[in-house]
């Protein structure tokens, strides 16, 4: 394997070997000494054509942490915003020998066609595409989900998760569809019908507008950023009705069972989709999340860069 | 040299004919023909081989004037003879938009200039293609290249009141509206099909129905006026059923379909190369089995390419920034054979009629479109069904690459293309470079 | 194949071993084991059950644990990535303690090197002592063994096998004339 483009290229193996070597790396990040040789001479470029400091600093940290070499390329003030195409920002970014590049990009399929075009040989790494899939984001979900609900190691057989708010336009939906469901956990979308997409009914999932009524049944919540731009495109009548049927609120809390955990992939609207009071409660693992993000970043470089790269086969020899 | 005698082929209707043409027109057909020239003619074998009638298509955009760094007239006019074309028609969304007299003479006459193919321009709609007020369409008409075909093609005539006007006034002159039925509303940054795999891919969905509201607007519009409607590539299987109702009650409407609708799915996205993003776009293989379907009965009328070049640097990107549109005259007939012929669905005489007659009737270009017969222009197309070819982007005629094909081994390889009784096409290879070429 | 080591002798070797460690470092209560996993691992849960047998102390007040060494290996880019194994660092830690690194297999030096570099970022050792239950010489870097169940002088052509019954169901190191298919 040598890009991580969707959670779709992923078998149960990859999945899993990711999220191990994620739990290994996570206790170095403990460690007085942070660093690790292992990309020691390897160079790697964020490459962000979207403004997301959260995902880049992650990824940055990650990757310092393995001791590569990492450069930040953001569209903001460079020669992309002069309309440089993806093309030959990617041949800039060969001729430098990057190893990886790291991408983030508002046009769904930016990070699968960039992997397909041959403008660059190193490894590609989707870091959110428009709203087609945000990969790492949904490890690092399952992953928190895992080391809270689950065993250590293994899958998330028997556990139910709710994904709560604008699927329509969600990457971290999307991916998180893909890897809940592969590791065997149940995932019901709860949304208005208008911020869902078509043809959900063949999703490997339930699907309900009723949120009360699933809240009872689920070992996680998973909260998404709702924008307010939607309103203008009439995808619900006010936030305040949208609150009113979809915002995790005081009331809300109480229907979960107690052992229950609430997440959301960040940056909040807090007051739209989840309360503050949510969002700080002791079920909330939204703080955590992002620590998590780091190591299950840090797995996945380990895992595309580390090593001579084999074009068959999973990700681990 | 302007006599030549195709010896050894069969027509469209199957019957084995050798085919004398003589000064531009077609003065000899069937076996042992006796005419004098027949003697005198230059003898070309094209055994095996179909003749069937110049190919008429009456949705091009030829991109001249304005974008010339993806197509000329020329250019296009090169590409439309290799693909066994006798005529095309130029949209109007160039740059100037075709809206005025002056541009549309302008287009006519580089069109005559090349010299390879009739060029027939299309009008626009409305000013600018803009949907608001109706462009000079009476002096499109008038002028010496006498538009009868109108259309705002890119752009969705969308305001009911600018249709049902449109479709008035150009029954003046036996106009007939070209409708790109596309509800703007519904399809604002629209990129694909909507349905299971732009959902998938997180590109934004394009509704059919955005395309059959209009469509059944229309032709309860055209109705009710009593003029003609012509709907530019249909793509769903409701848009189908709409037009054969309609049809069924007699309503004045006619239809096509692009090659790449009748062979190409939804599925192609999957890539996320943009070579597949075009307007409309690739629908389900349900759409494309309802296309065919409704192009052998009749429903639709007409086989037209929407052949529409782009530079690379368009095609070269990501899919939300990259242009919509395909080339499609070199690759056509092969297409249509595949999908049509190959598959039992219709005959070469059908293909005949809804590649070379109907589209020559629909736009009244009434020296085009005769067929076969004796005294017609000699507008011929010599195909070989039998052998087959790979499609390859850089041998294409047309300034620009944008094919969805390359690569793919299509049946039916042109062999011959007679325009006005001189070969622009000879052995498959173009070998009369045009008068300003 | 020929078996170098039957079970009696692996057995032995260890509690050998043991008495060394306990002799060399004045007890139990300085020390900490780490093995590297996977026989590695086994290797150092089985010293310190003898370990504390000989003390004669509950098998809890023995520092045991593991070190995965794979992020610090040298050959990285010239094989697959691995998955990594669990570190597990008791309690006491490493600081001021007399690590024992337990391997099964002494061969190049070069896992030894990489657990020194690992052993590095996690703290300052008072001593760092090796503890193999076979050494196969061919050493590549400068690195020795302070506890040594076995000298096994093979050719590098062969390769040298340990079995352990937590593993592979039966204690045993074999030699095995590598055959090139």
């Amino acid at each position: 394997m040598r890009h991580l483009l969707s959670i779709a290229d992923l078998n149960r193996a990859d999945a899993l070997s990711i999220l191990d070597t994620a739990v290994e790396l996570a206790r170095i990040s403990d460690a007085p000494v942070k660093k690790l040789p292992t990309l020691r001479g390897k160079t790697i470029v964020n490459l962000f054509f979207e403004d997301s400091t959260r995902t880049r600093i992650s990824f940055e940290a990650a990757a310092k942490r393995l001791s590569a070499d990492v450069i930040n390329f953001s569209a903001k003030g460079s020669s992309v915003s002069k309309g440089e195409s993806l093309k030959d920002t990617a041949q800039t970014l060969q001729a430098m020998g990057a190893d990886a590049v790291i991408i983030r990009h508002s046009a769904s399929g930016a990070a699968q066609w960039l992997a397909d075009s041959h403008w660059i040989g190193g490894s590609v790494i989707n870091a959110g595409d428009g709203t087609h899939e945000h990969p790492t984001q949904a490890l690092l979900d399952a992953f928190t989900i895992r080391k809270h609900l689950g065993s250590t190691s293994g899958d998330l057989k028997g556990l139910h998760i709710a994904i709560v708010g604008d699927i329509l336009h969600s990457r971290v939906a999307r991916s998180n569809v893909l890897l809940l469901s592969l590791l065997g956990a149940e995932v019901t979308l709860v949304a208005p019908p208008t911020l869902l997409p078509m043809g959900v009914q063949t999703w490997p999932v339930k699907v309900s507008y009723d949120f009360d009524s699933v809240l009872p049944h689920v070992d996680a919540v998973m909260m998404l950023r709702v924008q307010q731009e939607r309103m203008q495109d009439l995808f619900f009548p006010t936030a305040r009705e949208y609150s009113h049927f979809f915002g995790l609120n005081r009331d809300r809390l109480s229907l979960m069972k107690k052992s229950s955990i609430i997440m959301h992939p960040g940056p909040m609207n807090r007051g739209l989709e989840i309360t503050a009071e949510c969002a700080d409660s002791a079920r909330s693992v939204i703080v955590e999340q992002v620590a998590n993000g780091v190591s299950v970043r840090m797995a996945v470089l380990y895992l595309l860069l580390a090593g001579a790269q084999q074009e068959q086969g999973g990700l681990l020899a | 040299m302007t006599k030549y005698l195709l010896t050894g082929a069969r027509l469209a209707n199957n019957q084995q004919a050798d085919v004398l043409i003589s000064d531009g027109v077609i003065v000899g057909i069937g076996e042992n023909i006796s005419h004098p020239d027949a003697t005198r003619a230059s003898k070309i074998d094209v055994a095996g081989c179909k003749i069937l009638p110049g190919l008429v298509d009456l949705h091009t955009h030829l991109r001249e004037p304005g974008r010339e760094d993806s197509e000329t007239v020329h250019s296009a006019s090169r590409a439309a003879a290799k693909g066994g074309f006798t005529a095309v028609s130029a949209m109007a969304n160039t740059f100037p938009v075709a809206d005025t007299a002056g541009v549309v003479e302008q287009v006519y006459r580089l069109g005559q200039s090349a010299g390879l193919v009739d060029v027939f321009p299309i009008g626009a709609v409305t000013q600018g293609i803009a949907g608001k007020a109706l462009a000079e369409l009476g002096a499109m008409a008038q002028s010496a290249a006498r538009v009868r075909v109108f259309s705002d093609d890119g752009n969705c005539v969308f305001d009911p009141m600018v249709m049902r006007r449109a479709l008035e006034y150009v029954k003046q002159f036996d106009g007939v509206i070209a409708q790109h039925a596309q509800e703007p509303t519904l399809t604002h940054g629209a990129q694909m099909n909507e349905g299971t795999i732009s959902s998938i891919l997180g590109l934004k969905g394009w509704p059919a129905v955005a395309e059959e509201a209009i469509i059944a607007r229309d032709v309860l519009l055209v109705d009710h006026v009593k003029s003609r409607l012509h709907i530019c590539h249909v793509t769903t299987a409701g848009g189908v059923e709409i037009i054969r109702w309609a049809k069924a009650r007699g309503i004045e409407v006619t239809a096509e379909v692009t090659p790449h609708h009748l062979l190409l799915t939804d599925e192609m996205a999957k890539t996320y190369n943009p070579i597949f993003k075009v307007n409309p776009p690739l629908r389900t293989e349900a759409d494309v089995m309802a296309l065919r379907e409704g192009l052998a009965d009749g429903t639709i009328d007409i086989v037209a390419t929407d052949h529409a070049p782009h530079p690379a640097e368009d095609k070269e990107c990501e899919w939300q920034n990259a242009a919509f549109g395909m080339i499609g005259l070199e690759t056509a007939l092969s297409i249509v054979q595949k999908t049509m012929i190959d598959t039992a669905l219709m005959t070469w005489e059908t293909l005949a009629e809804r590649m070379s007659t109907a589209p020559a009737k629909i736009g009244r270009y009434s020296a085009q479109g005769q067929g076969i017969t004796l005294g017609s222009p000699a507008h011929v197309t010599v195909i070989n069904p039998s052998q087959s070819w790979r499609v390859d982007r850089d041998l294409v005629s047309s300034r620009s690459r944008n094919t969805p094909f390359h690569g793919m081994e299509l049946p039916g390889k042109i062999v011959a293309t007679f325009f006005n009784g001189i070969p622009t096409v000879l052995d498959s290879r173009l070998v009369k470079a045009g008068n300003n070429g | 194949m020929s078996v170098a080591l039957p079970a009696a002798d692996i057995s032995r070797a260890l509690t050998r071993i043991a008495h060394e460690i306990l002799e060399r470092n004045e007890g139990a209560t300085q020390i900490t084991l780490l093995g590297i996993p996977t026989r590695g691992a086994h290797l150092a849960k089985r010293l310190a059950q003898i370990i504390a047998t000989i003390e004669k102390v509950p098998l809890s007040e023995i520092a045991v644990g593991t070190l995965d060494i794979t992020m610090h290996r040298d050959d990285l880019r010239l094989r697959a990535p691995r998955a990594l194994m669990p570190t597990m660092i008791p309690p006491v830690g490493i600081e001021s303690r007399h690590v024992i690194l337990v391997d099964d297999v002494f061969f190049s030096g070069r896992t030894i090197r990489a657990a020194l570099d690992a052993l590095g970022e996690m703290g300052r050792p008072k001593s760092v002592q090796l503890a193999v239950l076979v050494d196969r010489g061919h050493r590549e870097l400068p690195i020795r063994a302070d506890f040594v169940g076995k000298n096994l002088p093979t050719a590098h052509s062969q390769s040298v096998k340990v079995h352990l019954t937590e593993i592979d169901g039966v204690d045993e190191v074999i030699i095995e004339d590598e055959v090139s298919a």
